[in-house]
């Protein structure tokens, strides 16, 4: 991995590192083996197979992708949970007690930590697995520190928001491999039936030659939570952290990385470039922060071949999230639930799934039977086509993929505490500069 | 048993015919206008009447919480000729989200009127808007629909009671289905499993019911304003209201007629299904929305108005919070 320069996050996690997590890391030591040697005691019956969950970022996909674990798979318990605000910690632990598994969403009070050093804290218990699900800005670190604590590692999609984070992230996906730990990714569409079996058949010529592309995730406006006069440029913006892009990465990145990845998934490589354009026409108030709200990127990948993407969080207009492919002999759709493939060989899917379920089982599963499992650099590959082709927005030029890779612009501010922080310009394709 | 009454079949016949030479005592069908839009959904008068709730024990596909039969007496209704589609919806849910843009999230101090979250990807699961029915809304999501319709258009609406639907169903029949007792034939007035495509189709395409309504046997199935009882037929009184109130939880609650995933059986003027905690199974947060759930694609809701409201559904709204 090029990593001449690791960028202010980089700094910023060393500097932390070395002060507060070296307890953690060794903690971590002790337990940096895979779980089908851990052999948990499950308490009452004298099985010993139990799996231990913590969860770090207790917002609604946090505690819901906490509850898509434990109702996974059997021999799960969640036994520590951790947020930056307190109210949040609350709602979770109030919404989990009354959850069909309460008995398996068993945190005590001194497992559940806030504070912006409540991941660290969650990571020095005796955890096997953990969920990463903060806003994706702090996604690098706390993938990093997870690793050095010998968890394994569920992360929420996306991992990184700028050049540099991706460069973390493949570090991590190294580092993993090399202490036996399993890391699952959050592109649940991996891990749906209908997609699993059309990408086989597309892979087995269904459709002949791929010849083109198209996906989108073009919907209406998402929440936004009204600024109150207690909170400071932080808390706002941590609050409302879709509409920041040291936080989100903007909309193609936090959503759309989803259908992105499902087409570097058939088309089985990635992109060399983007061109693309978008702006913010609708969300203008400055209560929406920075971020664009709508994209329309053509990736160029190898052998010429062009998948075109949108994606679009405007109301009043034609919607659509999907994926789209042109075969020298047919067509292939996904949309939704259906799942089609057009032209000789003919196909559609019949069935029902529960992805956000199974992406849990498949990891605990490898986990539990000591097969090698890390998601990590597929969707750190998929994570870094969408910042290119923001990138590529942003700017208004062709941005390469080792360009984006190698990207030196740090999006992370310089100091993480409750204060003033100033919004960034929203950009201007032709003048912002790429860095 | 007591016979059932026929002061429907002489004004059945007569809104068939009715169309331009509208007797002066009987009342005529009119349209509702979408608040804010051009869209207008149209409202079909039925007569009040009496008739057998519930199916015969030897009813083929019959299942055992549609009975004992009962008799049950419903007040003169209108009722929206076809379900309603997401062009009527989506002004509702279009609302609520410029509010939302321009920051005014909180609820409406004059009306109290709520508006649908933003749904978290495309709401109408790539089956399309317009005259498509709009689907997979909780029983919540509609019937604070009718609230802001009914705080917009001038007169009440809300969902139809489990027996209204069925009286509005049968159109005057007792078999099994309003074409007869077999299935047969049930292509004309009917999208189902077998020819459906695997997709909820644009109301109205198909043959109307004796009193003119359109698709009540399947397409999508229907809510109902009542909370699923499986006794409740057991319990009612004869010529009742026949009608068991919601209350503040989410589950469960009835839907009629049948979808486009199912097989006759299911879409029978009887047949009774209800909602389940796994229709928001994919909802990827927590916790799970009130408004939107991600696997009842075959749901929908048509709405009546009734204009000698009962006490016990006068201002009626919503009592589900989370």
């Amino acid at each position: 991995m090029n990593d001449k320069n690791n960028g202010k996050l980089g700094d910023w996690w060393t500097r932390r590192e070395v002060v507060k997590t070296s307890a953690a890391v060794g903690v971590g030591a002790m337990v940096a083996t895979r779980l089908g040697r851990i052999k948990r005691a499950i308490a009452g019956t004298g099985k010993t197979d139990e799996l231990r969950i913590g969860l770090i970022g207790c917002g609604g996909r946090g505690s819901g992708a906490a509850e898509d674990a434990i109702e996974s798979t059997p021999n799960v318990r969640l036994i520590a949970m951790g947020d930056l605000f307190p109210d949040r910690l609350a709602a979770a632990r109030k919404q989990f007690s009354g959850n069909k598994f309460a008995d398996r969403l068993t945190v005590t009070d001194d497992h559940a930590y806030s504070g912006w050093d409540c991941f660290e804290k969650v990571l020095k218990t005796d955890i096997d697995y953990v969920i990463l699900a903060t806003p994706p800005g702090f996604r690098p670190m706390q993938l990093k520190a997870a690793i050095a604590a010998g968890k394994h590692v569920f992360t929420e999609k996306p991992m990184a928001v700028d050049g540099p984070g991706i460069r973390t992230l493949f570090e991590v996906a190294d580092e993993a491999d090399k202490k036996k730990l399993s890391i699952g990714v959050g592109l649940q569409r991996r891990h749906h039936p209908g997609y699993i079996e059309m990408v086989k058949r597309l892979k087995g010529g269904a459709i002949g030659q791929i010849v083109g592309a198209r996906s989108y995730w073009n919907q209406g406006a998402l929440w936004m939570k009204p600024r109150e006069k207690s909170w400071s440029d932080m808390e706002w913006q941590l609050r409302n952290w879709l509409y920041f892009n040291w936080l989100s990465g903007d909309h193609i990145n936090e959503q759309h990385i989803h259908n992105i990845d499902v087409v570097n998934w058939v088309l089985g490589k990635n992109p060399v470039a983007a061109v693309g354009m978008g702006g913010r026409q609708q969300r203008v108030d400055p209560a929406f922060g920075h971020i664009y709200d709508h994209f329309a990127i053509d990736f160029e990948y190898p052998g010429d071949i062009h998948a075109l993407s949108m994606c679009r969080q405007m109301l009043g207009c034609v919607n659509s999230v999907s994926e789209h492919f042109q075969g020298a002999t047919g067509q292939a759709h996904a949309d939704n639930k259906l799942f089609e493939i057009t032209g000789k060989k003919k196909w559609k899917f019949d069935g029902e799934a529960n992805p956000y379920e199974q992406e849990h089982a498949d990891l605990i599963a490898a986990i539990r039977s000591g097969k090698p499992y890390n998601e990590l650099r597929r969707g750190a590959e998929s994570n870094l086509t969408a910042i290119m082709g923001r990138m590529a927005t942003y700017t208004g030029q062709r941005v390469t993929w080792d360009q984006a890779l190698n990207s030196q612009e740090s999006l992370m501010p310089a100091e993480l505490a409750f204060g003033k922080l100033p919004v960034g310009p929203v950009p201007i394709p032709g003048k912002t500069k790429f860095l | 048993m007591t016979p059932p009454k026929h002061p429907l079949f002489a004004f059945a016949l007569l809104s068939l015919f009715a169309t331009s030479a509208t007797r002066a005592d009987a009342p005529a069908p009119y349209t509702v206008k979408i608040p804010g839009t051009d869209v207008t959904v149209e409202m079909v008068p039925l007569p009040g009447g009496t008739f057998q709730m519930g199916s015969p024990a030897k009813e083929k596909g019959r299942k055992k919480d549609e009975g004992p039969q009962h008799t049950v007496t419903v007040r003169p209704f209108y009722i929206s000729r076809t379900e309603i589609p997401w062009e009527a919806y989506g002004a509702f849910l279009d609302i609520g989200m410029e509010r939302l843009l321009d920051g005014l999230d909180k609820d409406d101090a004059v009306d109290a009127v709520t508006y649908p979250t933003p749904p978290y990807a495309d709401e109408t699961f790539g089956f399309g808007d317009g005259k498509q029915p709009a689907i997979a809304l909780t029983v919540h999501a509609v019937n604070e629909f009718n609230h802001w319709l009914s705080s917009g258009a001038g007169k009440r609406y809300r969902l139809p009671t489990e027996a209204e639907w069925e009286y509005a169903c049968r159109a005057g029949t007792r078999t099994a289905y309003s074409f007869g007792d077999k299935s047969k034939g049930i292509d004309t007035v009917a999208w189902y499993v077998k020819n459906s495509k695997k997709r909820p189709n644009p109301v109205g395409l198909k043959k109307p019911n004796p009193w003119g309504l359109l698709d009540m046997h399947g397409n999508v199935a229907e809510w109902v304003i009542d909370q699923y009882d499986a006794g409740a037929y057991a319990k009612a009184t004869a010529g009742g209201l026949g009608f068991v109130a919601p209350g503040e939880n989410r589950f469960s609650h009835v839907v009629r007629g049948g979808g486009w995933k199912d097989k006759p059986e299911a879409l029978r003027c009887s047949a009774r299904r209800f909602s389940e905690p796994w229709w928001s199974k994919q909802d990827p947060q927590n916790p799970r929305s009130i408004w939107w759930h991600t696997e009842s694609t075959d749901i929908g809701f048509r709405i009546v108005h009734v204009p000698d409201e009962y006490p016990e559904l006068k201002g009626f709204r919503s009592r589900i919070v989370k």
